[in-house]
């Protein structure tokens, strides 16, 4: 296990290092032209400065290699993501502050998600081919078309027409009122678990049908047991297995389909931190946000893996 | 004697007549649904074609007077607020996703076959080196690299169009290299080499056309992908500038303010998204169900 865990950390670092150079080329692809665009667009925080001091801020002003391994050193050895253009605060207090909102509506995220699906996925394997299980496949085809950012409009519409309700959009942390907090998120947090719920009750609707034919299950049947017993007991953990793992690879839908709710629903997440660095082009906060995201992501997939030797004890790290 | 032959020999013209109506012919046969999907994208991809003749007014043309109609027979989807027909509006968009959803898919395809391809064939260190950098690529949140993407290049059709393709060639590459690289073992590429066909020959006559079906279908769910994507850009502001009608963008900005009074502001554009997505979603599945048993429950 624990030299699974070593080479699996090994594996990590060229995946890492591709993740940074992205970062690093694709905000700086063109740096002369960054640099253009800021003072012609009149930015507050670039016209403060002019062209040269705007060059040394972003280090712009040594050959490109340099400025990456500069900005990779700082970011490893103190964690210094550098400092935001506009308010000339340290990104990484910024990041630290904004990571735990976003964390917390994806996980609530998932939470519906798999409530939603998991249910109805097995309902809909244990009466295949019945009404509700055409019901429920048809239901998730389309939630993979309805674009969540459309759902979330609506709902921020029609509630309002014809309620008089609308979602709460005064944010409050979760420490200050939790119950404020947790109302204000509730939903955003269900219409994304909406659409992640469709993948995942197809695959469990797949993975239920395949257990059910084994036959641990039917002697299960024959030793007499209930219906409940065989299908949350014997069936479902079996099925579970590769369900987590596309809840890893549902990481970045996530992230993204955060992004669009934080900014429906007015969540001072990382995805509003962009949306803003990107709306004020300060270009330090945005490198940040994206490489935590990345990270973020490479680090709950090996979790994902990780995990599978506590609900599978067939699987030997090997 | 000679009429048995003669039936037979009909028999084969009708059958190897014309291979795409043949193709046609099973899809209406083995999936209804897949079929009926299919007749939506086309006529999608008509709106999008004739859109200049189908919408009834311009996208920009104002009405004053006619301001937040509910739909009624003039304006089956209503007016905006400054008088704008919706209809219209979504035909157009239409034409924009049309463009958009077939170039960038375009793009993305011929980026995945190249580098699936050549990652693929050629195997060994560069294989290995190319799926890290995918690795690392697929980590990225697919909307989080446009948003930084279009914060650089600005917003602008051609450039969301080269962004997307190359954000989905690169992530789709990784469904050809495993289609190449089960090719890539069979006896008629050994055949191929061993008469000292060249590597481009090989994969242009012997590699590629057998994994068109991969490409085909990769294709057509990629212009869903793309178009959705497109529209979540818009949605926040950084797709193509307005006054251009993108479905996403008719759901965003000014029109956000007037839903209030105009409800149906917030629906028209939304279902053309999802009825398009849906209906490319399931054509691709049905393609792919006819053209590659193989894929079978893979996206």
């Amino acid at each position: 296990m624990q030299a699974y865990i070593i080479r699996r950390l090994l594996a990590l670092i060229p995946t890492l290092f591709f993740a940074s150079v992205i970062v690093f080329v694709t905000v700086r692809m063109i740096p002369g032209d960054v640099i253009d665009l800021m003072l012609s667009q009149n930015d507050i925080a670039a016209a403060k400065m002019g062209r040269e001091q705007l060059e040394k801020a972003l280090g712009f002003d040594t050959p490109m290699w340099i400025q990456y391994g500069k900005w990779v050193g700082n970011i490893l050895l103190h964690g210094d993501f550098g400092r935001s253009l506009w308010q000339n605060t340290p990104v990484g207090e910024q990041l630290m502050a904004r990571l735990p909102i976003t964390f917390e509506l994806g996980l609530m995220a998932l939470f519906f998600g798999l409530l939603i699906a998991i249910p109805i996925g097995v309902y809909s394997a244990v009466r295949q081919d019945s009404g509700g299980d055409y019901v429920a496949r048809s239901f998730s085809i389309l939630m993979l078309a309805v674009p969540s950012f459309w759902i979330g409009t609506m709902v921020m519409v029609f509630p309002s027409i014809w309620w008089g309700w609308s979602p709460p959009m005064q944010f409050v942390s979760f420490t200050a009122d939790p119950l404020g907090n947790l109302s204000q998120m509730i939903t955003p947090a269900i219409i994304l678990g909406f659409s992640l719920s469709a993948l995942t009750m197809r695959l469990t609707r797949t993975m239920m049908l395949e257990v059910l034919r084994q036959d641990f299950i039917r002697t299960a049947w024959a030793k007499g047991l209930g219906e409940n017993l065989v299908v949350m007991r014997h069936a479902l953990r079996n099925a579970l297995i590769p369900v987590v793992t596309l809840i890893g690879l549902q990481a970045p839908l996530l992230i993204g389909g955060a992004v669009i709710m934080e900014q429906i629903f007015v969540i001072p997440g990382m995805g509003l931190l962009l949306l803003d660095a990107v709306s004020q082009r300060d270009y330090p906060i945005i490198t940040g946000v994206f490489l935590i995201v990345g990270v973020a992501v490479m680090v709950i997939n090996l979790l994902v893996d990780l995990s599978y030797g506590l609900l599978d004890p067939k699987v030997r790290y090997r | 004697m000679a009429s048995i032959a003669e039936t037979s020999q009909a028999a084969t013209r009708r059958r190897s007549r014309n291979p795409v109506l043949h193709f046609v012919g099973r899809l209406f046969r083995e999936k209804p649904l897949g079929a009926v999907c299919a007749v939506i994208f086309v006529l999608f991809l008509l709106c999008g074609i004739f859109a200049d003749l189908i919408a009834p007014y311009g996208y920009n043309q104002i009405a004053p007077l006619k301001r937040l109609r509910p739909p009624s027979l003039d304006f089956p989807f209503g007016t905006d607020n400054l008088g704008r027909d919706m209809l219209s509006r979504c035909i157009y968009g239409a034409q924009l996703s049309v463009i958009i959803g077939f170039c960038a898919a375009g793009i993305a395809t011929v980026i995945s076959i190249v580098l699936g391809i050549v990652s693929g064939y050629l195997g060994g260190k560069f294989d290995l080196v190319v799926q890290r950098f995918v690795d690392a690529w697929m980590s990225f949140p697919d909307l989080i690299i446009l948003i930084v993407v279009v914060s650089v290049v600005g917003p602008g059709m051609i450039q969301i169009i080269c962004t997307l393709g190359l954000l989905l060639g690169i992530a789709g590459s990784r469904i050809i290299r495993g289609a190449v690289v089960s090719v890539r073992e069979n006896m008629y590429v050994h055949a191929a080499q061993s008469t000292g066909a060249s590597t481009f020959r090989v994969l242009w006559r012997h590699i590629l056309p057998n994994v068109m079906a991969p490409v085909i279908v990769l294709f057509t769910t990629r212009v869903g992908t793309v178009i959705l994507a497109e529209s979540g850009l818009s949605f926040l502001g950084l797709g193509v500038p307005p006054p251009a009608p993108t479905w996403g963008g008719l759901l965003s900005g000014s029109g956000r303010t007037y839903m209030l009074q105009g409800p149906w502001l917030a629906l028209a554009p939304g279902l053309c998204l999802t009825v398009v997505v849906y209906a490319t979603n399931m054509f691709g599945d049905a393609l792919r169900d006819l053209l590659d048993p193989r894929m079978r429950g893979s996206r």
